[in-house]
């Protein structure tokens, strides 16, 4: 119970993503707090990363989380981007009002 | 010892809460807000265990930069009241149970694989980049991500640049009627543009408006 081992940091990355992806399949408000779970998920992954690192006692996992840190800020700008022009075009970003594409 | 686990359970406990309030808050600032402090308790976490200089990129990038981004589009959409309808939406709440279930399935699988690594016979080390005890963690990834990760280093750099190039393609928009001062039509006036000589007959005048 005391001893925090790779298994509490692997549980918590678990519990973490499985948050992000409710959040993703139960999100009826709109598409901002559906990219806030996107970057919950890549925290998740984050954290199995670092503690993989320090546990294993190699540094790759690190570096990893660098460039996983770079992609989501990317990831980031660029979907903020396509809301705030979708929302130039059609005053809404509300997840059940898009449905331009009949999915 | 025994701090350090009280430490790990406070700050997951924190980080969860504010997970879960991230998806469930019925106003988006907040859930920005929730996003905001998700990011300090995990990466108090990172500090925790070792990986200060991933802890401090964390707090710089994600509530320096993304979350403000964040907040900032919140802001500017002015979406921030409507309401949350979790459960309460007629027309499309037939997904709700699959994604639940989906969710649950995916969160057991994690926790199994989890369980099972307990079981595996040895950790493979393949690796030979070793964390060293000496030098400072910042030091240590200094070391090999301006050696062994130079390319994929710089290539992150593009990653950003197309980003940023991206953001600012998709966002932009020429407004009509806008005057704007054009320095190469200022410069390459010539006199001959702006000035005309009239000769101006007796008795007669000129028009001058054109």
């Amino acid at each position: 119970m005391f001893e925090i081992g790779l298994g509490h940091y692997l549980s918590l990355g678990a519990i973490i993503f499985t948050i992000g992806l409710i959040g993703i399949f139960l999100n009826r408000k709109n598409v901002i707090v559906l990219l806030m779970s996107i970057e919950l998920i890549l925290l998740a992954v984050n954290i199995n990363l670092v503690s993989f690192s320090i546990f294993i006692n190699d540094l790759s996992g690190q570096i990893f989380t660098l460039f996983i840190l770079t992609v989501a800020a990317a990831e980031a700008a660029i979907g903020l981007a396509i809301i705030v022009v979708y929302f130039r075009n059609t005053g809404t970003i509300r997840v059940e009002e898009i449905e331009k594409l009949k999915g | 010892m025994i701090a350090h686990a009280v430490f790990f359970y406070l700050f997951a406990f924190i980080a969860i809460v504010s997970a879960i309030m991230v998806t469930a808050a019925r106003n988006t600032v907040h859930s920005v807000f929730f996003l905001i402090l998700d990011f300090i308790s995990i990466s108090c976490l990172f500090i925790m265990i070792g990986a200060e200089f991933l802890g401090m990129i964390m707090l710089i990038v994600y509530v320096g930069a993304v979350a403000v981004l964040f907040l900032f589009v919140v802001m500017m959409l002015n979406v921030a009241q409507q309401k949350n309808q979790w459960f309460g939406s007629s027309k499309s709440s037939s997904h709700i149970p699959l994604g639940l279930i989906v969710s649950l399935i995916i969160f057991f699988e994690l926790l199994i694989v989890v369980g099972g690594w307990k079981y595996k016979p040895d950790i493979l080390n393949s690796s030979s980049i070793t964390i060293s005890e000496n030098i400072s963690n910042t030091h240590s990834i200094g070391n090999i991500l301006y050696t062994d990760y130079i390319h994929l280093f710089q290539l992150s750099g593009m990653i950003l640049l197309v980003a940023m190039i991206g953001a600012i393609v998709l966002t932009f928009r020429q407004r009509a009627g806008l005057k704007r001062q054009s320095y190469v039509k200022q410069i390459s006036r010539e006199r001959k543009d702006g000035v005309k000589v009239v000769d101006v007959p007796n008795n007669k005048g000129v028009k001058i408006d054109v």
